[in-house]
C-alpha cells in the first residue's frame, strides 16, 4: 500500500461490539489526503457503525485511529470536530426549528470563540466575529446552492435542500475530512447528479471526503478508492475497477456465498 | 434601562414611530406604581412587585428550558438558595444561633450579597447539572424535581444539629434592601415627590428585570445562545458540530440558576421573611408554566406569561369572593381552588390551540407564516 504515512486518517484494528453482537471486527483502513474514499457494503454491514466510531459518537471496543497525526480512541465527537472531522447523518439531523442560515452558523461554533462575556458586552471583536460567522454561513449556503431559503426553517426545506444544508453545516466547521453518510439516499437522478458535482468541487478544494453510499453507481463514478464491508469485516479495498471485479464483493452483494 | 424592554419584540423596527412607542411604554412603566396606587390601592403595587420577581424567575428558567431545552422542575430551589443567602447575611439569625462566632451579627451590604447569592445559586446550578448531563426529557425532569425537593427539605431540617436555617419557622427580621444608603423600606422623597417603600422596590425590580431581559436577549443572539438552541434541537448533531455539550449545558444551568438566585435575594429583602414553604414544588411548576404559557424561548412571551400568572390569583381573590358574596350571599367556591381549576383549564386550552405559547418564539411564529424573511434579516443586521 502506497503512502500510508501520508494518510489523513489511519484506522487500525477497529472492533465494536454491541452486547454479544460484533458490528465491526478488526477493520483497518487509511484515507489519503485529498481523495474521495467510498465505503460500501450490504445493509447491516457496519458502515454506519464505523462512521460513528470515526466521528467519535461510539467508543470502539478494540483498536483506535490516527487522524491528522493524533491518536483518538475516546468517544468525544466535539473533539473530533475540533480536529477536523465533520459529518452528515444518514437520517438527516438538522436543527429542525432553526433557520437554514442559523444551522450553518452553528457549524461555525467550533472555529469561533466568543463566550458569555463577549455575548453580553458585544465588544468590537465579538461583533466582528458575528459578522464573519453570518457572512461565511451565507457564502456556504450559496456554495451548496440553497441561498434562497436562508431564512426558512430547516424542517421546511425540501429533502434535497436538507441534504445540502447538512453538507453546508459540516463545511462550516472547516473540516479536513468531510464524512457523508448516504448523502444520495432518497434523491432522484438529477439531484444525485448535482450532488456528485458538489462533492467533486469540495474535493477540489482540498477537503478529503469519506462517503458511505448504497448507490454503487455513484460510488464507482466518484470515488478514488473504495472499501467494502460485509458483516463487520473489510472484505476488499482498492480502486473502483478492482472492486467491481472482486469475487468476494460480488458474492457479498449477490448473496451467492460459499456458506 | 427600562427603555430597552421593547427591544425584545422582534417585529419592532427602529423607526421614529416605534421609537415614540418605546418612549411612551417606558414612561408608562415608570408611572405604573403611581397609577396602580391611585386606581387600585397600595396593596396592588406590592402585587406588581411580586409579579416582577416572577418575571425574573421565569426569564432565568427560560434560559434552561427555552434555550437549552433542559426541562427543569426544581428551579425554585435556586430562588430558595438566593433568598437564604440574603436572609442569613442580613438578619440577626446567625448572631442568635452562633453567638460566639457572629456575636455582632452579620449585615452585609446589598451589592455584595446580591452577586454572592447569584454565584452561590450558580454553583448549585452546576451541582444539579453535573450529575444530570446524560439525562434528557422526562428523566431530567424527575431528577431536577427531586433536587428542588431536596433543597427545600434541607432548609426545613437544618435547624438541628446546628441551627443554620431555623427550620420550618424560617428566618425573620431580615434587613430591607438599601441602595446607596437609601433604605427602600421607608418612604423617600425625591424632587418633592413621595416614593413609598413598595414604589421604591418597584423601581429596583424594574431595573433588575430590564437587566435580566438585556442579558437574555444578548445571550439569545450570540454564539452561546445558538449553541444552546442546537443542543435543544439535536444534541447528537450539536456535538458532531463541535459543540461541547457538557460545558454548555452546565453553563445554561449555571446562568439560569444565577438569575434565580439573584431574584431570591431580592425576594428575601423585599419580604423581610423567608421560610421553606415559599419554595415548594408548586412554585417551580408555576414558574415553568409562565415560561410555557407565554412562549418558550421568547423573552416577550415569557414576560407576558409571568405577568398573567402572577396577577391571576390576585385578580381572582379580589373578584371571585365579592362576586359570590353579592350573588349568593356567601362564598361557595374558595378562590384558591378556583385558581387551580382555571389554571388547569387554561393550560389545556393553550395546549390545544396555541401549543407554542401566547407569544411564540421568533422561529415558531415564522413557522405559521407571520414574519417576512426580509423583516427577519433586518432584525439580524440591526442587532449586529
Amino acid at each position: 500500500m502506497p503512502h500510508t504515512d501520508d494518510a489523513l486518517l489511519h484506522a487500525s484494528h477497529i472492533g465494536k461490539k454491541f452486547g454479544g453482537l460484533s458490528a465491526l471486527d478488526d477493520v483497518s483502513l487509511h484515507i489519503l489526503r485529498g481523495e474521495i474514499y467510498g465505503l460500501i457494503g450490504p445493509n447491516g454491514a457496519g458502515k454506519t457503525t464505523l462512521f460513528n466510531v470515526l466521528t467519535g459518537l461510539y467508543q470502539p471496543s478494540a483498536g483506535g485511529f490516527r487522524f491528522n497525526g493524533m491518536h483518538y480512541q475516546s468517544g468525544k465527537p466535539h473533539l473530533l470536530a475540533q480536529a477536523g472531522i465533520a459529518r452528515t447523518f444518514q437520517n438527516i439531523r438538522l436543527f429542525a426549528n432553526l433557520t437554514a442560515l442559523e444551522n450553518v452558523m452553528i457549524g461555525r461554533h467550533v472555529r469561533t470563540r466568543a463566550g458569555v462575556f463577549g455575548a453580553l458586552l458585544r465588544d468590537r471583536a465579538t461583533r466582528r466575529e458575528e459578522h464573519a460567522i453570518a457572512a461565511r454561513a451565507r457564502e456556504l449556503l450559496r456554495y451548496v446552492g440553497i441561498e434562497k431559503p436562508a431564512q426558512t426553517l430547516a424542517k421546511h426545506l425540501s429533502y434535497g435542500e436538507q441534504r445540502r444544508l447538512e453538507i453546508a453545516r459540516a463545511l462550516a466547521t472547516e473540516p479536513l475530512l468531510l464524512a457523508l453518510d448516504e448523502p444520495a439516499a432518497g434523491m432522484n437522478a438529477s439531484e444525485t447528479g448535482s450532488l456528485k458535482t458538489l462533492l467533486k468541487a469540495i474535493r477540489d478544494q482540498g477537503i478529503t471526503v469519506l462517503l458511505i453510499e448504497h448507490d454503487v453507481k455513484l460510488i464507482m463514478g466518484l470515488c478514488d478508492r473504495v472499501a467494502v464491508l460485509d458483516y463487520g469485516k473489510k472484505i476488499a479495498e482498492g480502486i473502483p475497477e478492482q472492486i467491481r471485479k472482486d469475487p468476494a464483493v460480488i458474492a457479498a452483494y449477490l448473496g451467492g456465498g460459499s456458506d | 434601562m427600562s427603555l430597552k424592554i421593547p427591544k425584545c419584540f422582534p417585529k419592532m423596527k427602529p423607526n421614529s414611530k416605534s421609537k415614540l412607542l418605546l418612549i411612551a411604554f417606558g414612561i408608562a412603566l415608570l408611572l405604573l406604581p403611581f397609577i396602580t396606587d391611585a386606581l387600585l390601592g397600595r396593596g396592588w403595587v406590592r402585587i406588581v412587585d411580586f409579579a416582577m420577581l416572577y418575571i425574573m424567575l421565569a426569564l432565568g428558567l427560560n434560559i434552561v428550558v427555552g434555550y437549552a431545552g433542559l426541562l427543569d422542575l426544581g428551579y425554585i430551589a435556586f430562588f430558595a438558595v438566593g433568598a437564604y443567602c440574603y436572609a442569613l447575611t442580613n438578619s440577626p439569625h446567625l448572631a442568635q444561633a452562633f453567638p460566639v462566632v457572629f456575636h455582632l451579627g452579620v449585615h452585609l451590604p446589598f451589592w455584595i450579597v446580591l452577586p454572592m447569592a447569584a454565584l452561590i445559586a450558580g454553583g448549585f446550578g452546576v451541582l444539579l447539572g453535573a450529575p444530570t448531563l446524560r439525562l434528557r426529557g422526562d428523566y431530567l425532569a424527575i431528577v431536577t424535581l427531586g433536587f428542588g425537593e431536596i433543597i427545600r427539605i434541607f432548609l426545613n431540617n437544618l435547624d438541628a444539629p446546628i441551627n443554620l436555617t431555623n427550620g420550618p419557622q424560617g428566618i425573620s427580621f431580615i434587613d430591607p434592601i438599601s441602595v446607596m444608603g437609601v433604605s427602600l423600606n421607608k418612604t423617600q422623597h425625591f424632587l418633592g415627590i413621595a416614593f413609598p417603600s413598595v414604589h421604591l422596590y418597584f423601581y429596583l425590580f424594574l431595573a433588575f428585570t430590564a437587566l435580566v431581559i438585556f442579558v437574555s436577549q444578548r445571550l439569545e443572539r450570540s454564539r452561546i445562545g445558538r449553541a444552546w438552541m442546537a443542543i435543544r434541537e439535536d444534541e447528537v448533531a450539536a456535538s458532531a458540530m463541535g459543540i461541547n455539550t457538557r460545558n454548555l449545558k452546565l453553563l445554561a444551568f449555571a446562568m439560569g440558576a444565577m438569575f434565580g438566585g439573584a431574584s431570591g435575594a431580592l425576594f428575601a429583602g423585599f419580604q423581610g421573611f423567608v421560610s421553606p414553604e415559599s419554595f415548594s414544588l408548586t412554585e417551580s411548576i408555576m414558574v415553568l408554566c409562565m415560561v410555557v404559557l407565554g412562549g418558550m424561548g421568547n423573552i416577550a412571551g415569557v414576560v407576558l406569561g409571568g405577568v398573567l400568572l402572577a396577577l391571576l390569583p390576585e385578580v381572582l381573590r379580589n373578584i371571585v369572593v365579592p362576586l359570590q358574596q353579592s350573588l349568593f350571599g356567601r362564598t361557595l367556591i374558595d378562590p384558591n381552588s378556583l385558581r387551580m381549576l382555571l389554571f388547569g383549564s387554561a393550560l389545556i386550552v393553550m395546549m390545544l390551540y396555541r401549543p407554542a405559547g401566547l407569544l411564540p418564539s421568533r422561529v415558531r411564529r415564522r413557522e405559521l407564516g407571520g414574519d417576512e424573511p426580509a423583516a427577519e434579516e433586518s432584525v439580524y443586521d440591526a442587532t449586529h
